[in-house]
């Protein structure tokens, strides 16, 4: 709590910046504007001011200041703008009793967070198997570490392309598992580092205890190995449900998707029309936020009931 | 079906092999760290061979490494246009920006026990978001040359930069900087000699993500609008025009610049950070 008022004393002084800035980038738009709807603008003609200093035209303007802010297709939206949009096509249209319809971005971000469901839950379970075969097989931990590393410096945007031919060839209908491959690669590895540490963090008396006790291999991992990875596994959880939402995200964007957050960036940028994609963003940013804090809570939940932490 | 056999032949002689490696004693060798990965990347590749051979899978769909690897030494003009517009110009310009400008807001609210307990919270927040989002922002502003693609970059590398050096240059313990103090430190001194280097390994693991982070953003900005040129232009195009095996060809590229970019930042950690336990063999 008392990094609460740093927080926002800092997001306020992002908001008055942004606010700031909205004037300059969008002043020759609003020249534009102004000079078509018949008004005196100095200097005269797009022509002309497309060679004017962006400062010479706000301050020698300054009666059409107010203009730059309400503009339909702005460069910069004002934060304002941005809110507008995103109530508009998310609570007002729930209201609407029309949540679910193609406009809204309810919609998108649930086509959105199902895609990122799969491959979060596909990635988690890849990365734990990868991690109990590497941390019991020296062969897997030899020749499969290294590649594990290796795929995470390759762009997986590169590939994502060809992970949609590819499915759509072999008769998979829909997006949603290519999708979901895609985001299940960006979020496997931080689980499978995290599960690797996590399982080899009993200290080796502790092991040779177990063994004192003649458990069984499988008695070992229950009661030991797998109990004490569990604070690991979370905190990879965390960057790992945040990589599967990027990975969504960019599975969505260059391929011509048309539901999903992505997609409406997309389409935002096809249909010139900013505000949609600021929309989108802000609301990929929440998605993103309810995701991690839920998993925060569910680690506090588990290790207090677990005794790990107070 | 020789393809088929032989393929899943290989694949078991080369598990044989390395299992036997791993058993033996000279698994701790550097060699055999090497051998090892190695083989069962080349264990991969041999099933894909003998998997789009057997099953006669047609070029357009899967073509086979041998397809991609004759593209790609007939087509090294393209690759290297391609490599140089979006990993020279868009990658590493927006890596050199965006690390320093973090490099520096990082050193510069450090001063400020308030601005770092504000930034912290909300760099870490940012940095878990889809960033890659603002391309299209980026390519509306700053045009479809380089220039945008280096701005998307920029700000992809901006916050895991900024919030691990932070938390590095948190990392001396009160007793290491009490010592400066009796030394008659000055603040640089301190920074340099002490935090600095105590902070490089959190600033280096940093590094690392964002190596990744710059070319994902680089490719991803071109598929909203480039040049003729560009590695995710080609690819964007090449999926179109359905010549997939110049687009496996790019993907090599983006592959091998990536983790040769990767390499390169965990080779220069290494010299510098000598003294710190992870890199003591």
């Amino acid at each position: 709590m008392r990094n609460l008022v740093p927080v926002l004393a800092v997001l306020g002084a992002i908001l008055a910046l942004w606010y700031a800035a909205v004037a300059p980038m969008n002043i020759r738009g609003a020249l534009d504007q102004a000079e078509r709807s018949g008004a005196v603008v100095v200097p005269e003609g797009s022509a002309v001011r497309a060679r004017t200093g962006t400062w010479a035209l706000v301050f020698g303007n300054t009666e059409h200041l107010g203009l730059a802010y309400a503009l339909d297709r702005p460069r910069l939206p004002t934060p304002g703008q941005v809110a507008h949009e995103l109530w508009k096509t998310t609570g007002e249209m729930a209201l609407n009793g029309r949540a679910m319809s193609k406009r809204s971005l309810l919609y998108h971000g649930w086509i959105t967070l199902q895609s990122t469901f799969w491959g979060f839950l596909l990635g988690t379970t890849l990365g734990i198997l990868g991690a109990v075969a590497i941390v019991y097989s020296r062969v897997v931990d030899m020749s499969l570490m290294p590649w594990a590393i290796i795929s995470q410096t390759i762009p997986i945007v590169a590939l994502a392309p060809m992970i949609i031919v590819l499915s759509s060839q072999m008769g998979i209908e829909g997006r949603g598992v290519p999708k979901a491959i895609i985001s299940a690669y960006l979020c496997y590895f931080p689980v499978l580092v995290g599960m690797v540490k996590g399982l080899r963090s009993p200290s080796a008396s502790q092991l040779d205890l177990l063994q004192t006790y003649s458990a069984s291999g499988a008695q070992a991992f229950f009661k030991l190995r797998l109990p004490a990875s569990v604070p690991y596994l979370f905190t990879s959880l965390k960057i790992g449900v945040a990589a599967a939402l990027v990975g969504t995200i960019v599975g969505e964007l260059p391929t011509g998707a048309i539901s999903g957050l992505g997609a409406r960036i997309l389409i935002g940028d096809q249909f010139g029309t900013p505000l949609a994609i600021w929309a989108a963003l802000v609301a990929a940013a929440v998605l993103a936020g309810a995701l991690v804090t839920l998993l925060d809570l569910a680690q506090r939940v588990t290790l207090r009931r677990m005794g790990m932490q107070g | 079906m020789i393809w088929l056999w032989g393929a899943l032949a290989f694949w078991a002689a080369a598990w044989f092999v390395n299992a036997r490696i791993a058993a033996s004693p000279v698994r701790d060798t550097k060699g055999a760290r090497i051998v090892v990965p190695v083989l069962f990347g080349i264990t991969l590749l041999v099933l894909w061979e003998g998997l789009v051979r057997a099953f006669a899978v047609s070029p357009v769909i899967l073509p086979a490494p041998s397809a991609v690897a004759q593209t790609f030494a007939a087509s090294t003009t393209i690759l290297w246009e391609d490599f140089r517009q979006t990993v020279i110009k868009g990658a590493m310009s927006g890596f050199a920006i965006g690390a320093s400008a973090a490099f520096v807001t990082a050193i510069l609210i450090d001063r400020s026990s308030f601005l770092t307990r504000g930034l912290l919270p909300i760099g870490n927040f940012v940095a878990a978001l889809p960033i890659v989002g603002i391309a299209p922002i980026m390519v509306n502003w700053f045009g479809f040359d380089w220039q945008s693609k280096s701005a998307v970059v920029v700000v992809m590398v901006f916050f895991p930069i900024l919030v691990n050096t932070v938390q590095g240059l948190r990392e001396a313990e009160a007793m290491q900087r009490d010592l400066m103090r009796t030394y008659g430190a000055s603040y640089l001194q301190t920074l340099v000699k002490l935090r600095l280097p105590a902070a490089m390994p959190f600033i280096f693991n940093g590094l690392k993500i964002a190596t990744t982070l710059a070319l994902i953003g680089a490719i991803v900005a071109e598929y909203f609008g480039s040049p003729t040129r560009g590695m995710g232009f080609r690819i964007s195009t090449g999926v179109g025009s359905l010549s997939i095996d110049l687009v496996w060809a790019e993907i090599a590229v983006a592959a091998l610049a990536g983790t040769v970019f990767y390499g390169i930042v965990a080779w220069i950690e290494k010299r510098v950070t000598f003294w710190h336990p992870s890199q003591r063999r």
